[in-house]
């Protein structure tokens, strides 16, 4: 009795902790369940709270429903070039304003930095017809290419440049007779790795999960990205939805896997701009 | 004289001239650098967010419906501003928006705050990574994929949220709470006016909230321990420390979390437009967001024209909900960061 007293406080504040764990992984281990349920089994009354046995019958009607490989290919190439071409493009326009004094670099810093606080709903229309009338409508390249360059990458960057790079390390590497370019690539980048590595994350996050770019860009089923296929089939006639949780399911579990072994990183990455305060 | 010398290199006599022309093109060129490294985001920049901006201003003054083609363009002034205006859905929607930014926004952060204070006093090493990480991981994970659960979670007849509440009504002592539930059923989550906000606001808060935790974590480590010793000395109790000592040193956070949800709120789109099924913002419009709603006017009946007019008055509307946010609190938010 006396145990239970001392222990009181620590089973109090586990059992808080315990109560928003178990609220948060609850529609986790939902999908996972339904995924293995036929249409009829989760229709019935009460649903049922435990794993079914039609897991394959379900994954056979997800095929039916949607190219579910190809959509799945279709997310990770958009994203994956995405996040390549940003951590590439950012950091070089990043090194640009680090390195140089320039006329008008303070403008148009200033001007960036402004950009980020438009609303993107504000760009959407604007955006869309863009991509129309450069015909890159219904394209994966409209989904990832105009997010290569973006003002948050940059700034993310250049603002870990002037921290963790000194004007003397450009300086010598430029006596030693390195060219701009050189300098960028094999002084630059590898000494701002754990930036790139931040922004990689944020992109990669951001495009596996970006639902309204594609929603309006994209038409043909066979190219569509996970969360437009997914929407697409919500509404289906006698909606197999075991098949759709299934297919739910599988589609965040890249994400959930990756976050298993990073999950340090992408959570100081993802709120990278509140933690500089 | 000198211009037929320098276009002849093979002439000794001026080689200084020669030299000149050379150090001038390689000031030209060290002059060029720069603007090469920042040209991709300037390029990107123009043709995807400057040109487009610019463009809408032009296109909220003209009728359009882009399958006719540019030609199809018609000047018609301010009579999509009027007839935005005037249009009962998009008050609707605003209301709406409104509505939703508040009940989640604010429960959000009154959860997070208490619960990043607590897992930073009271937890450290493994536990409290492990529930912070927890707590995080619905930020992660798509937004669509998480309103597809709970478009069958809220399902009226089967759903799971239903029948607990059914069989919660059916426990002893905590059943009295929910003796109302077995006549409600089915409940209808998603297909009451009543009902529909509230289930929007439940995902919306069950999502966010983790991302709070951790940004409300990271200040509250901020705040040294010195700080807590000092008023322990004070003779601040536990309830005492955190409102006094621990809540203002985190006031930048606060302000820093509130903007993010200011600005991401008035935006909702996804969740609504999927708890809807994308049908006109469910039953009698309860879940249209003016995000939702653009998106109705622009690609469900192609008024490209109105809907670049209703962007800038939803703009504008976050515009000054952002500055009134900044009047009441940056200086106080900012001032509290050391």
């Amino acid at each position: 009795m006396a145990a239970l007293k001392r222990n009181l406080p620590a089973v109090c504040k586990h059992t808080v902790m315990i109560v928003g764990v178990l609220v948060t992984i609850f529609p986790f281990v939902w999908v996972a369940m339904m995924g293995t349920h036929t249409r009829s089994e989760i229709y019935s009354s009460p649903p049922p709270f435990y794993f079914g046995d039609n897991l394959i019958s379900n994954y056979e009607r997800l095929l039916e429903i949607m190219p579910f490989w190809l959509v799945l290919w279709n997310s990770l190439y958009v994203s994956i070039l995405g996040t390549v071409g940003a951590v590439f493009f950012c950091s070089m326009c990043a090194y640009g304003f680090f390195a140089y004094r320039f006329r008008g670099r303070n403008v148009i810093f200033g001007i960036m930095i402004a950009s980020m606080m438009v609303p993107p709903v504000l760009t959407l229309i604007p955006f869309f017809l863009t991509v129309r009338f450069l015909g890159i409508l219904d394209t994966h390249f409209a989904l990832w290419f105009p997010g290569v360059a973006n003002a948050f990458g940059i700034f993310l960057i250049r603002q870990y440049m002037t921290s963790s790079i000194t004007r003397d390390l450009l300086d010598a590497a430029k006596v030693d007779g390195a060219s701009d370019f050189r300098i960028y690539w094999s002084v630059v980048l590898p000494l701002i790795k754990p930036a790139l590595a931040t922004l990689a994350i944020v992109m990669f996050i951001g495009l596996w999960n970006n639902f309204l770019t594609p929603l309006i860009v994209l038409s043909t089923p066979d190219k569509y990205v996970l969360t437009l296929a997914l929407r697409s089939v919500q509404s289906l006639a006698n909606s197999p939805w075991g098949a759709i949780m299934l297919g739910t399911f599988l589609s965040m579990v890249p994400l959930l896997v990756a976050f298993l072994f990073f999950s340090k990183q992408m959570m100081a990455g993802l709120t990278a701009g509140a933690v500089k305060g | 004289m000198t211009d037929t010398t320098l276009a002849d290199p093979a002439n000794g006599a001026d080689i200084s001239a020669e030299r000149l022309a050379r150090n001038r093109k390689r000031a030209f060129r060290r002059g060029l650098m720069p603007w090469l490294f920042i040209s991709p985001y300037l390029i990107l920049f123009v043709v995807f967010t400057a040109f487009p901006l610019i463009f809408s201003v032009y296109l909220s003054f003209q009728e359009w419906n882009p399958v006719t083609g540019l030609s199809g363009m018609r000047f018609v002034g301010l009579a999509n501003y009027t007839q935005a205006i005037t249009d009962p859905w998009l008050w609707k929607s605003l209301y709406n928006t409104v509505w939703l930014a508040l009940a989640t926004g604010i429960p959000q952060h009154l959860i997070a705050i208490p619960v990043a204070y607590l897992l930073v006093a009271a937890f450290q090493g493994a536990f409290r990574h492990l529930y912070t990480a927890t707590m995080f991981i619905p930020f992660i994970t798509s937004t669509v994929a998480i309103s597809l659960i709970f478009y069958t979670i809220y399902s009226a007849n089967n759903g799971i949220l239903n029948q607990w509440l059914l069989a919660l009504s059916g426990v002893p002592v905590i059943g009295i709470v929910f003796a109302w539930v077995p006549e409600a059923m089915p409940i209808r989550w998603l297909g009451s006016a009543d009902l529909l906000k509230p289930a929007i606001a439940m995902v919306v808060i069950w999502k966010y909230t983790g991302f709070n935790i951790v940004i409300y974590s990271a200040g509250f480590l901020t705040v040294s321990k010195d700080l807590y010793d000092a008023a322990k000395v004070d003779g601040c109790n536990g309830w005492q420390q955190f409102w006094y000592v621990a809540l203002p040193m985190i006031r930048p956070f606060i302000f820093f979390a509130l903007t993010l949800t200011i600005i991401g709120n008035l935006q909702l789109f996804e969740e609504p437009f999927i708890l809807t099924a994308g049908d006109s913002g469910g039953v009698s419009q309860a879940g249209l967001t003016a995000a939702y709603y653009l998106y109705l006017v622009g690609w469900e009946w192609l008024e490209m024209g109105s809907a670049a007019a209703i962007s800038w008055i939803l703009f504008a509307f976050i515009a000054i909900a952002t500055s009134v946010h900044f009047y009441f609190n940056a200086r106080e938010g900012l001032e509290g960061h050391n």
